[in-house]
Order: structure tokens, then C-alpha cells, then sequence
């Protein structure tokens, strides 16, 4: 079935508290039609992960503003590949140089948003490049 | 896991043994096959469907905020200590505009990470009214037949008379806040009537504990508060809990537990039944609904509806007129 919703999990991964914009972001793409999976603040890649694996998520979109970015995300992305789900596509949103941005996307990251970024925009990639489950 | 292939019913039969082996990740997959109804849901509920009835279905509702999920993941803390594993179906409501859902429950259910004993879902109610999803009962026999000892649904928050949850479960705990009404609200019918055991959540307010008399008082037995002596009449435990630090939560799993012995004596065939009816209508709504949408009946089926949207004529002709339609093609 293609037309049901995807589904979608927000995680904050990381000790920043600052999930105004991951909130307005699940807000957004609940509005775009999406089933979102919100998890609230300071996750592990691990709490991710095992969120991610018992949802059966399509997506999961991280928000990250501490700067941990290099450790927590290439984490979460070689623990979802361990555990069988290297086809969930993994987006990242937050303070991101530039120069980061190559080696998140080697690790697995396969779309990077930076501030200013559109929820029309966010949704679109989803739609764009998620493999919907099926069974 | 590797993904399984073949036809619809290897794929299922593989899934399943794999998900009753502890697979996690296969699990995972059938409750989302379950969820968008597909063929392999279907052959996968036929295996294990008979290979469920022996996990306690616990339904938790209430109104929203009365703090449910805080509830559930003490229940789940709880039923860790004890040793037993716990799955959870946490609903929220889909957009009626958008078909977008936000599921947060799993915002206070935390730190289970490592815990194979511990496997949250959460379903968006996808336009079902009444609490719970359409798939809400099937994702539970999924869990029940893969080995979990306790099954908890949680509903959306709800108002009066979303009762669903009470045909699904074994034991239905309604949730109230303090101060959420005066005794009238009570002896209304609908959600109170359905509690197997009512609980006073955020018991460190104050007016907790007067709310837990008042509809301790309410909801007494028969003989003792002069009502009447029906069928329906019987009488729930009432609670006091605090979920945020835990307390009450342990008397709460005794109550349940009280209430599971308790219903494997006499209560039991009446529930399952009702239990049963209500997974048939749904799966029966559901067909006949994929039948009117079926090449052979699109045609009359959106005829019938335009013209109730135009008012030419009434819900009730139209759906004896597809009735029959459903009919004539049977005969054809």
C-alpha cells in the first residue's frame, strides 16, 4: 500500500534542550500528513535506535544544537544498519558547519538541514527518498 | 532479520515464527502489516491468532492529560521489578484534514532501551472513533501470541462515551484527574460504566482523594447506594495513584492482577464474547466497505454518497440500496 501515511520518528539525540525546532518540525510534518513519532529530549543512539526498530519508522529525523553531531549521529546510522534497518533514511537538522556535512552523509546522513530550512522542504525530501515499508 | 520472500502466506508464516522466536525487528514488521492491512497480515493473524489468550489485555483511557502514559511507563517500571514483560499499543488521534498524526506517548516512556521485556508501539487512530485504532485488537493478539505477559492498550485521551477500549481488554482501568466533576458526572452512562477499576491519578493534588469517595460513593454496588440491579451493575475498584513518583502504582498491578483472577472464573465468556463480536464487526465493516470500493460497485457505491452529500437522499436509503446492490451481485 503506498498511500498510507509514512511515519516518521523526531529524536533529539544528546544533551542540548533546545527542542523548540524539532517540535515545530513534528507539528509541521503532521500538518504535511505524516505519522510522527515524537521522543522528546536527551536520547542515546541507542534509545533511538530500539524507538526507531519498534516503530518500524520509514524516516528518522534528528535535531541536534550541542555540537555533537561527528559522535552521536554516524552512531545512531551504524546501530540502525546493525540491527537490520540500513534502509531507513536518516535526516539531520541543527547547527551543522559546512565542513561536516561530507563525512555525516559517508556516514549514512542522507539529507542535512540547516537553519532556515522550509517544513514544505523537510517533507518533500521524506516523500522524495523514504522506501515506505511493506510486508 | 532477513527479509523474508515468497508468497504472501510464507512471507507471514516466516515472520511470524520469527517474531514468537523473539525476533524483534520481525515483530516490529507485522504490526505494521497488521496496521496497513495487508495480505501478509492477514495469513499472519490466521497463525496467530489461535496462539493467543494468555497475556492480561489491560486497556488504559481517560481524558486527555489525566496522564495516561505517565501511568503506563510506572506500570511498565512496575511489571519490570516483577520480572514480567510488558507490551504497550499507545493511540493518539490521526488529522482528520491531513491523515498526519503526532504520537508522543513514547515521551514518557523512556530508558527501556536495552530492555527486551519492555516493546512500545504507537498507532495513530487513522479515522477510527471509539479510542483505539481499527488494528489496536489485532496488534494486541500479535503481542499476546508472541509471548508477552501483559498487553496494555492505551487509548486516546477520550470523553464520555469512547467505550471500545472495554471490548478489547481484559481489564479496563478508566483514568480520571482530580476535581474533573461533581458526583452527577459519575452516574452519566458510557466510559465510568465500563471500569473495571477506576484510578484518581495525580493523587498528590489536592480534592484527590475527595474525588476517590465521591466516586467511590457513585459507583457503589446495587444494594449498598439503592441502584438498580442490572446486568451492567457492578462495582470497580477506585485508585488513588501518583504516576509521576510511582505511588499507588504497586496496589494499582495488584488490583489488575486481583481482577485477572478473578475474571478466569465467571465474568470471562460474556467479555470474550463481546470481545469477539467487536473484532468481527470491525473486520466485517471493513470487507464490505473493500467490496462497494471494488471495480463492480465504485460506480453506485460513489453515486450513493454524492447524492447523500447533496441531500437528495438519506444515509440509511443509501446504505440499504448498496445493501441490496452487495446482494445482487452475490446472486449474479
Amino acid at each position: 500500500m503506498t498511500d498510507r501515511p509514512l511515519k516518521v520518528l523526531i529524536a533529539k539525540p544528546g544533551l542540548d534542550g533546545h527542542d523548540r525546532g524539532a517540535k515545530v518540525l513534528a507539528r509541521g510534518l503532521r500538518d504535511e500528513g505524516f505519522e510522527v513519532v515524537y521522543t522528546g529530549l536527551r536520547q542515546t543512539p541507542e534509545m533511538i535506535v530500539t524507538a526507531a526498530l519498534q516503530e518500524d519508522v520509514d524516516v528518522v529525523g534528528m535535531s541536534i544544537l550541542s555540537g555533537a553531531h561527528m559522535t552521536l549521529v554516524p552512531r545512531v546510522c551504524e546501530q540502525l544498519r546493525a540491527r537490520g534497518m540500513g534502509d531507513v533514511l536518516v535526516t539531520l537538522g541543527g547547527i551543522i558547519p559546512d565542513d561536516d556535512i561530507e563525512p555525516l552523509r559517508a556516514a549514512g546522513v542522507a539529507g542535512v538541514f540547516g537553519p532556515g530550512t522550509t517544513i514544505r522542504e523537510v517533507a518533500d525530501f521524506m516523500r522524495a527518498r523514504a522506501t515506505p515499508r511493506e510486508a | 532479520m532477513t527479509e523474508p520472500v515468497g508468497t504472501p502466506a510464507e512471507r507471514a508464516a516466516a515472520l511470524a515464527a520469527a517474531a514468537r522466536a523473539g525476533d524483534r525487528r520481525a515483530l516490529a514488521r507485522l504490526l505494521t502489516a497488521v496496521e496497513n492491512h495487508t495480505a501478509v497480515a492477514e495469513q499472519a493473524l490466521r497463525v496467530l491468532y489461535p496462539l493467543a489468550g494468555g497475556a492480561h489485555l489491560v486497556g488504559i483511557t481517560g481524558p486527555p492529560g489525566a496522564g495516561k502514559s505517565t501511568l503506563v511507563a510506572a506500570l511498565i517500571a512496575e511489571l519490570r521489578a516483577a520480572g514480567r514483560t510488558v507490551a504497550v499499543v499507545a493511540v493518539d488521534p490521526s488529522s482528520p484534514i491531513t491523515g498526519g498524526a503526532l504520537l508522543g506517548d513514547r515521551v514518557r516512556m523512556q530508558s527501556y532501551a536495552s530492555d527486551d521485556g519492555v516493546f512500545i508501539r504507537s498507532m495513530a487512530s487513522r479515522g477510527h472513533a471509539g479510542g483505539l485504532a481499527a488494528t489496536s485488537t489485532s496488534a494486541a493478539a500479535v503481542f499476546d501470541a508472541s509471548g508477552f505477559d501483559i498487553v496494555l492498550l492505551e487509548t486516546v485521551g477520550t470523553g464520555q462515551s469512547e467505550v471500545e477500549v472495554a471490548a478489547a481488554a481484559d481489564t479496563t482501568v478508566v483514568l480520571e484527574a482530580p476535581e474533573m466533576g461533581d458526583e452527577v458526572q459519575a452516574i452519566k452512562a458510557g466510559l465510568l460504566e465500563v471500569a473495571d477499576i477506576v484510578v484518581v491519578n495525580k493523587g498528590d493534588r489536592p480534592g484527590a482523594q475527595r474525588t476517590a469517595a465521591q466516586l467511590r460513593a457513585m459507583l457503589a454496588p446495587p444494594g449498598e447506594a439503592g441502584r438498580g440491579s442490572g446486568p451492567a451493575a457492578r462495582r470497580p475498584e477506585v485508585l488513588v495513584t501518583t504516576a509521576m513518583s510511582g505511588e499507588g502504582v504497586p496496589a494499582l498491578l495488584a488490583a489488575l492482577d486481583r481482577h485477572r483472577a478473578r475474571g478466569s472464573g465467571e465474568a470471562t465468556p460474556a467479555a470474550r464474547r463481546a470481545r469477539a463480536a467487536a473484532q468481527v464487526r470491525g473486520v466485517l465493516v471493513e470487507r464490505l466497505w473493500a467490496r462497494l470500493a471494488a471495480p463492480g460497485l465504485a460506480g453506485a457505491t460513489d453515486a450513493a454518497l454524492e447524492a447523500v452529500a447533496r441531500h437528495d437522499t438519506d444515509p440509511y436509503a443509501a446504505a440499504d440500496a448498496l445493501l441490496a446492490a452487495l446482494g445482487r451481485e452475490e446472486t449474479r
